[in-house]
């Protein structure tokens, strides 16, 4: 049933139907109505978990961790600060090979404060071995919820997953969203039952420290995993669409691709502005297309570089920077793109919450069509 | 009731050979029993008890990070409370994990009231990193970070209050114990465990390499702890000490004496100030807590 709801209750209900049994949670803006409409759930018991108000956002994931390792279904949500300080989890979740979901409303990162939206905080823990989805819009964000849980618990992949949704300009806006039934989200869902937890009638031990013997081994078997769970994704995608009717197969979506010459390639809500703008530039004979990229980690190399093959040049989107550097989208585009003759340029765009719009989008087609990239786009000259 | 003959935590470890704290998780699994699961912090007793693929653990054991044992240990609570089970969790963590960099974990995990037992293995300074000072470390002892020189005498600092902290947390109980008494400590993780709600053990467990003695004299050493009031055994239910062990009281040095890292106090030339500052906080605990006893004259 379609419903118009405001995004971060969108996510909240869909967690609901993916029945965590153990949440934890911290509140930060722009994250916190996901939590507080789930604590609100579990105070009128539309909602069978234990609800671990934490300290922190450190606690938060370690929380999850215990409870994960346990043997229950665990879910959290954060952004920006709180991600920054869940670092040290993030990497010991991945290395322990923990079913965690994270839901990240995509902010900013201070210095300077900021709480408005780009996707500096999830980027930034791209080496941390969770996978990385980006929704496009509410919908999106809400269906990639149930995929993240069965893919995360496959126990071929056995890893956690951030979903990721633009801070305000989707979690606190209000489209509409068609939400599944407890019925459907269980045929798709099985019940999380880990192969091995912490149990006193079998006891094992996890998180042992490993030599230079052993660590090596186990960093390869987690990128192996991680890499290998692109399969995992599309078998996941594929049996949702035939469930419900919407295809999260692939790992990017093309928009107006195959005569494209210039191709922007982004990650996010700024999909859906890219896609009103190049419906503009079609109209007067441009050939301008977007590639989406869905899924950032395991990122999508082969079906990338398949995708944009056609293309004379690209223009890729980044709301992040590794700063002394170039943007995250780009240096890997560039890479996967590595001795094929298509130009790429990359712009930073929008970090901190400023607003791109559909001129902006235009007018980066037109720098990249002058061969002009690699440029924070948009720079108020006068304050610099 | 507490089985002696249990024995849950394997030979085989790395552990130095007199090491308090490996003395100390088999004492506390033997008060534990089976039914029992472990969330450790980083620490000695984490490294030296579980080098891959090898463990000393017999029971289900958990190693996350150095400062978040007790929310990994609350997330496992909130876990086996879901699923209707009844293992109990016990939190072990050395005193760099629990009073210092842990601390903030500690806090939430108490104030929220979760059903763990939280032991602290006190061997006064951060020993896994190569003997760096804590805030348990005790007033003048020398140390990597503290040591003693020609202007210092070491830690500048006594012991922080970690009992009365978490007690103030409204803690149902929370005792202190030592390695010299096993039947005594086993005892207080017995009851611990059984008590619903956050708890709290702090485990007098002294370590041969970073304090300066022979391996063979832990178990004297943390006796003579007790003996001269530098280590009081008590037990706090609801906040109020219920429970104290009393000693006829020796003088400090006898305990400063017997290693290296109060040895400053002595040689080149004895430190009479110090050795009295540390003796002044014998009398102070043996006020506060009552754990003299009065010989009758003759």
């Amino acid at each position: 049933m379609l419903e118009i709801t405001e995004g971060s209750l969108a996510v909240a209900e869909a967690v609901r139907l993916c029945r965590p049994q153990v949440i934890a949670a911290y509140p930060i803006t722009p994250q916190t109505h996901i939590v507080e409409a789930l604590a609100d759930m579990v105070a009128n018991c539309k909602l069978d978990a234990d609800y671990i108000t934490v300290e922190s956002e450190f606690s938060a994931l370690s929380a999850c961790l215990g409870a994960s390792a346990a043997g229950s279904r665990t879910y959290s949500a954060t952004t920006s600060q709180g991600l920054a300080l869940m670092f040290e989890v993030c990497f010991n979740v991945a290395g322990m090979r923990l079913p965690i979901i994270m839901t990240i409303a995509n902010r900013a990162l201070g210095a300077p404060l900021s709480i408005w939206n780009d996707q500096q905080d999830s980027i930034s823990l791209r080496d941390s071995g969770w996978l990385q989805f980006y929704a496009e819009d509410n919908q999106e964000a809400t269906d990639l919820h149930y995929i993240a849980y069965r893919v995360c618990e496959d126990p071929a992949v056995a890893l956690p997953a951030f979903v990721c949704f633009d801070g305000f300009i989707l979690s606190h806006t209000y489209e509409p969203v068609e939400q599944l039934n407890q019925a459907d989200v269980d045929k798709y869902l099985p019940k999380f039952a880990p192969k091995e937890r912490l149990d006193a009638a079998d006891p094992i031990s996890f998180g042992m420290y490993a030599t230079p013997e052993y660590y090596h081994e186990f960093r390869y078997a987690h990128d192996k995993a991680l890499k290998d769970s692109a399969a995992v994704i599309k078998k996941a995608g594929e049996e949702f669409k035939k469930l419900f009717g919407r295809d999260y197969g692939a790992m990017v979506e093309g928009y107006l691709l195959d005569d494209a010459e210039t191709v922007i390639v982004a990650m996010g809500s700024i999909c859906g502005t890219t896609k009103d703008a190049i419906d503009e530039m079609r109209a007067t004979g441009k050939k301008v297309g977007l590639l989406k990229v869905r899924v950032f980690r395991p990122f999508p190399s082969e079906e990338l570089s398949k995708a944009l093959a056609g293309a004379k040049r690209i223009a890729v989107l980044d709301k992040n920077i590794s700063l002394g550097s170039k943007g995250a989208l780009a240096l890997e585009i560039r890479d996967a793109l590595y001795g094929s003759r298509v130009s790429v340029f990359g712009y930073i765009i929008g970090l901190g919450g400023r607003d791109v719009r559909k001129k902006d989008i235009k007018e980066i087609v037109a720098l990249a069509e002058k061969g002009q990239g690699d440029i924070f786009y948009g720079l108020r000259k006068e304050v610099l | 009731m507490v089985n002696k003959d249990l024995e849950l935590f394997d030979c085989g470890h790395r552990a130095c050979g007199g090491c308090g704290a490996a003395l100390a998780a088999r004492l506390v699994l033997k008060g534990a029993g089976t039914n029992t699961i472990v969330v450790s912090a980083t620490g000695c007793m984490e490294v030296f008890s579980t080098p891959y693929p090898e463990t000393a653990w017999k029971v289900p054991w958990i190693h996350s990070l150095f400062e978040n044992a007790s929310a990994v240990a609350s997330g496992v609570v909130a876990s086996l409370q879901k699923q209707g089970r009844t293992e109990k969790v016990i939190v072990m963590g050395g005193d760099g994990a629990t009073f210092d960099i842990g601390m903030l974990c500690i806090s939430g995990a108490f104030e929220r009231g979760h059903d763990l037992t939280y032991i602290c293995y006190d061997n006064e300074a951060y020993m896994n990193t190569g003997i760096q000072r804590s805030g348990a470390t005790p007033y003048d002892a020398s140390t990597t970070t503290s040591p003693a020189g020609s202007c210092s005498f070491g830690n500048k600092r006594p012991k922080k209050d970690m009992p009365q902290i978490l007690a103030a947390h409204g803690a149902p109980y929370v005792a202190t114990a030592s390695i010299a008494y096993p039947m005594d400590l086993m005892q207080k993780v017995e009851k611990a465990i059984n008590t619903p709600g956050p708890c709290y053990v702090q485990l007098h467990a002294p370590c041969c390499t970073g304090w300066g003695f022979e391996g063979e004299q832990t178990v004297a050493i943390a006796k003579l702890a007790i003996e001269t009031g530098l280590w009081v055994n008590y037990e706090m239910i609801d906040g109020k000490v219920t429970k104290v062990k009393k000693v006829v009281r020796k003088p400090v040095e006898e305990y400063l004496k017997t290693q290296k890292r109060f040895r400053h106090l002595f040689k080149p030339k004895r430190q009479d100030a110090e050795i009295a500052a540390i003796q002044a906080i014998a009398d102070k605990n043996a006020e506060k807590y009552g754990i003299d006893i009065k010989l009758k004259k003759e």
